[in-house]
């Protein structure tokens, strides 16, 4: 090479490795960036879009991922964001600062959604082909534990102290409680059909799971581990049977929970207290992911089926936008 | 950078198996499986140089899968599902089995991988005893119409919710004119029929309809050749009914007029297809091939999954686990069944057919998922596909 014949320049070359290698150290670990990005994962384009809110949504970077990114998690300051992309069997970790992979975690076939141990050292990791939740230490990429659940594994959430883990079972349609001391399921609590994600609400009082075949959402009591009520969904104009809640997020203020409904294309607001559903949003084709802004005032949701992202206006109860991402929009987190 | 050996470390890691925190005493729920050794409609004689017409293969991996499914669901209710085939040369022989079965012990849900004649006389010959047979294989409509039995639920699609599953598309793409070849089997006459009835209830219409024969006699060759049989007419769309597949696939691509193939060949009506993708269908593809490589799954192997299905909702969720109420909860509309299609599946009370999403498909991609937003329904829309309540001759 001809960078190599000159040693001025290799002088340079060197200093300059150097300088990077420095200012990499210094910025490691990294505090939050901060940037108010909106990051969307699609399954089909193999990609990471990122939208700046402040430039009118504009797509600012996608990144390419290993094949079939879905769930997307960041660490508690957002400097790292993970991903699990299901067809390569990995959970890729993005910079946030520079929007780059850095680093990739073998899990074992298909993650599909996954969580971080409270200490940040580990992920738990719902395998939906083998029916297994895998526990996988980060830096060593070792398998530290495995726990057997029923069919299809979706959802799984940590409590806040981190001594129970909820895993949903699609096809066993319950939802698995596990003992993080023994590592055992301690619990199963019978949900309704196809149970999907978690979403907890404020003190932990109430644990959300998304029944996606009964149209409704179960509640579960986190103390007595029972069903307490359930809120079911049906949209004007829509039959039950089309009506396949999934996705979940609550409101900064711990006062709203969203739903997105699948099928139905509508994404339900439900007083938590009440359990009144305040507003039906009509957003694009099959919401799965969905994501509420800082200040709660905007909430996005990825529309799998026609390649897009709704912008919802939550003071008004109303779509704002919808912009195209890329191909299968699956879930979407923002970095505020 | 990748990290870690899966394979070493699996090892090292702990293997965790569901406890539970009490252990009630084991009950056993076993499901029966009958068929015939010698069912025409799986016989090999219809592959010609080892090229398959159809899919011949059984439903039984489907209903073993079923039960693989079933087992982490049998560890918390302390239930043991077990499976109980019983392949036989005559009906008379499958009556006695069912009968030592009842005699014996405690199944009382069985699988009928069948042709419709005997799956009837199996039905009425065992109508005495506490036994619900689901049907997995025969779609003629008049199990469910005229002929209906009370011990027979039907996880197949009728062949008229398959041909209004097809029409609903064909009306959707306003390809209303359509050129029927029928072959020479019952099935066949069967299939158009129920394709008319469609017609009519959708909006479409036959602009002909002719019967094909097989071979390649000159003298025949207005039956005969697929050139001269779609000739002479204006339509939309080719409909092709010939279970027996020898002369349907050659139609695609040899019509006259340039257009598509619909039915037993090209675009087909299924319960199932490998090739869909949502809703779960690959895990369960996947699950479905490792007991049964290199099959795919198919329609009737979906109808014996779905059937171990139903029974093992109703043992988690019935109130008691006597046949009774276990029967109640399958057929009284509590029901709420995940087939991996994206609706819950209910048994239809007036004929005991599962309501269901069918798929039409081409060889390799589902192009539809059947039923289609623009055909609405006071109450279900999955009652859109074959007959409703106000129209069903069936005296359970």
């Amino acid at each position: 090479m001809d960078l190599f014949k000159s040693d001025r320049l290799s002088c340079w070359t060197i200093l300059c490795t150097m300088l990077c290698a420095f200012f990499a150290v210094i910025s490691l670990p990294a505090s939050a960036a901060d940037t108010g990005y909106v990051f969307v994962s699609h399954e089909r384009s193999h990609t990471v879009a990122v939208l700046d809110p402040s430039d009118d949504h504009k797509v600012v970077a996608e990144i390419p991922t290993s094949r079939r990114p879905r769930d997307m998690e960041f660490n508690s300051d957002q400097t790292l964001l993970y991903v699990a992309c299901g067809d390569d069997d990995v959970i890729e970790v993005i910079d946030v600062a520079s929007l780059e992979i850095v680093d990739s975690i073998k899990t074992g076939i298909s993650p599909e959604v996954f969580t971080l141990s409270k200490d940040e050292k580990s992920l738990f990791v719902s395998e939906e082909e083998s029916a297994i939740v895998r526990h996988i230490d980060i830096e060593s990429g070792d398998t530290l534990a495995q726990v057997t659940t029923g069919p299809e594994p979706e959802g799984v959430l940590l409590n806040k102290d981190g001594s129970r883990l909820f895993v949903a079972s699609e096809m066993a349609d319950m939802v698995h409680v596990v003992d993080m001391d023994s590592l055992k399921v301690v619990q199963n609590i019978m949900v309704g059909t196809r149970p999907r994600r978690f979403e907890m609400t404020e003190n932990e009082s109430e644990l959300w799971v998304s029944d996606e075949l009964s149209g409704q959402v179960s509640i579960i009591d986190p103390e007595t581990l029972q069903v307490k009520t359930r809120v079911e969904f049906l949209p004007p104009g829509f039959r039950a049977s089309e009506v396949t809640p999934v996705g979940l997020d609550l409101s900064p203020d711990g006062k709203t929970m969203f739903v997105t409904l699948g099928r139905a294309n509508h994404v339900a607001m439900v007083n938590v207290e009440s359990k009144e559903i305040e507003a039906y949003v009509l957003v694009g084709s099959r919401p799965w992911g969905v994501a509420v802004s800082r200040d709660g005032e905007r909430l996005y949701v990825a529309n799998g089926l026609s390649d897009d992202v709704t912008l919802i206006s939550v003071g008004d109860q109303k779509a704002v936008q919808s912009f195209a991402t890329g191909r299968v929009p699956h879930t979407v987190v923002i970095d505020d | 950078m990748i990290k870690g050996g899966l394979v070493g470390t699996l090892l090292a890691g702990f293997l965790v198996s569901l406890a539970f925190a009490e252990q009630a005493p084991q009950r056993q729920v076993s499901i029966g499986y009958v068929q015939l050794e010698d069912d025409p409609r799986y016989l090999a004689d219809n592959a010609y140089t080892g090229i398959e017409f159809r899919e011949l293969g059984r439903p039984l991996p489907g209903a073993r899968v079923g039960l693989k499914d079933a087992e982490t669901i049998g560890q918390v209710t302390s239930t043991e599902f077990s499976l109980k085939p019983a392949s036989a040369d005559s009906v008379d022989e499958l009556i006695d089995r069912v009968r030592s079965w009842h005699r014996n012990g405690n199944i009382h849900f069985i699988i009928a991988d069948l042709p419709a004649e005997q799956l009837l006389e199996l039905a009425a010959a065992t109508r005495e005893l506490p036994v619900l047979y689901f049907n997995v294989s025969a779609s003629d409509d008049r199990l469910r119409g005229s002929q209906c039995q009370a011990n027979i639920a039907h996880v197949y699609p009728s062949d008229s919710m398959l041909t209004d599953a097809l029409m609903q598309y064909l009306v959707s793409q306003k390809w209303t004119k359509l050129l029927v070849l029928k072959g020479e089997e019952q099935a066949d006459e069967r299939l158009v029929r129920a394709l008319d009835e469609s017609a009519r209830k959708f909006g479409a219409e036959f602009v002909a309809e002719r019967s094909f024969t097989l071979g390649k006699n000159p003298r025949n060759r207005e039956q005969n050749n697929i050139a001269l049989l779609t000739g002479e007419a204006r339509y939309d769309v080719v409909f092709v009914a010939d279970t027996s597949g020898e002369l349907g696939r050659y139609v695609p691509y040899q019509t006259q007029r340039p257009r598509p193939v619909v039915g037993t060949a090209g675009l087909s009506p299924l319960a199932w297809h490998w090739s869909w993708h949502r809703h779960g269908a690959p895990q369960l593809q996947h699950r479905f091939e490792e007991l049964a490589s290199p099959r795919r799954m198919n329609s009737a192997s979906w109808a014996a999954w779905a059937s171990v299905k139903a029974v093992v909702q109703a043992a988690m969720r019935a109130e008691s686990h006597d046949f009774e109420a276990m029967r109640a909860f399958i057929l009284g509309g509590e029901l709420n069944l995940d087939g991996s299609k994206g609706s819950p599946s209910s048994f239809r009370a007036w004929d005991q057919q599962l309501r269901q999403p069918l798929l039409l498909a081409t060889p390799n991609a589902v192009i539809a998922r059947l039923p289609l937003r623009d055909f609405m329904h006071a109450r279900e829309v999955l009652d859109t596909l074959g007959t409703d309540e106000p129209e069903s001759e069936c005296q359970l």
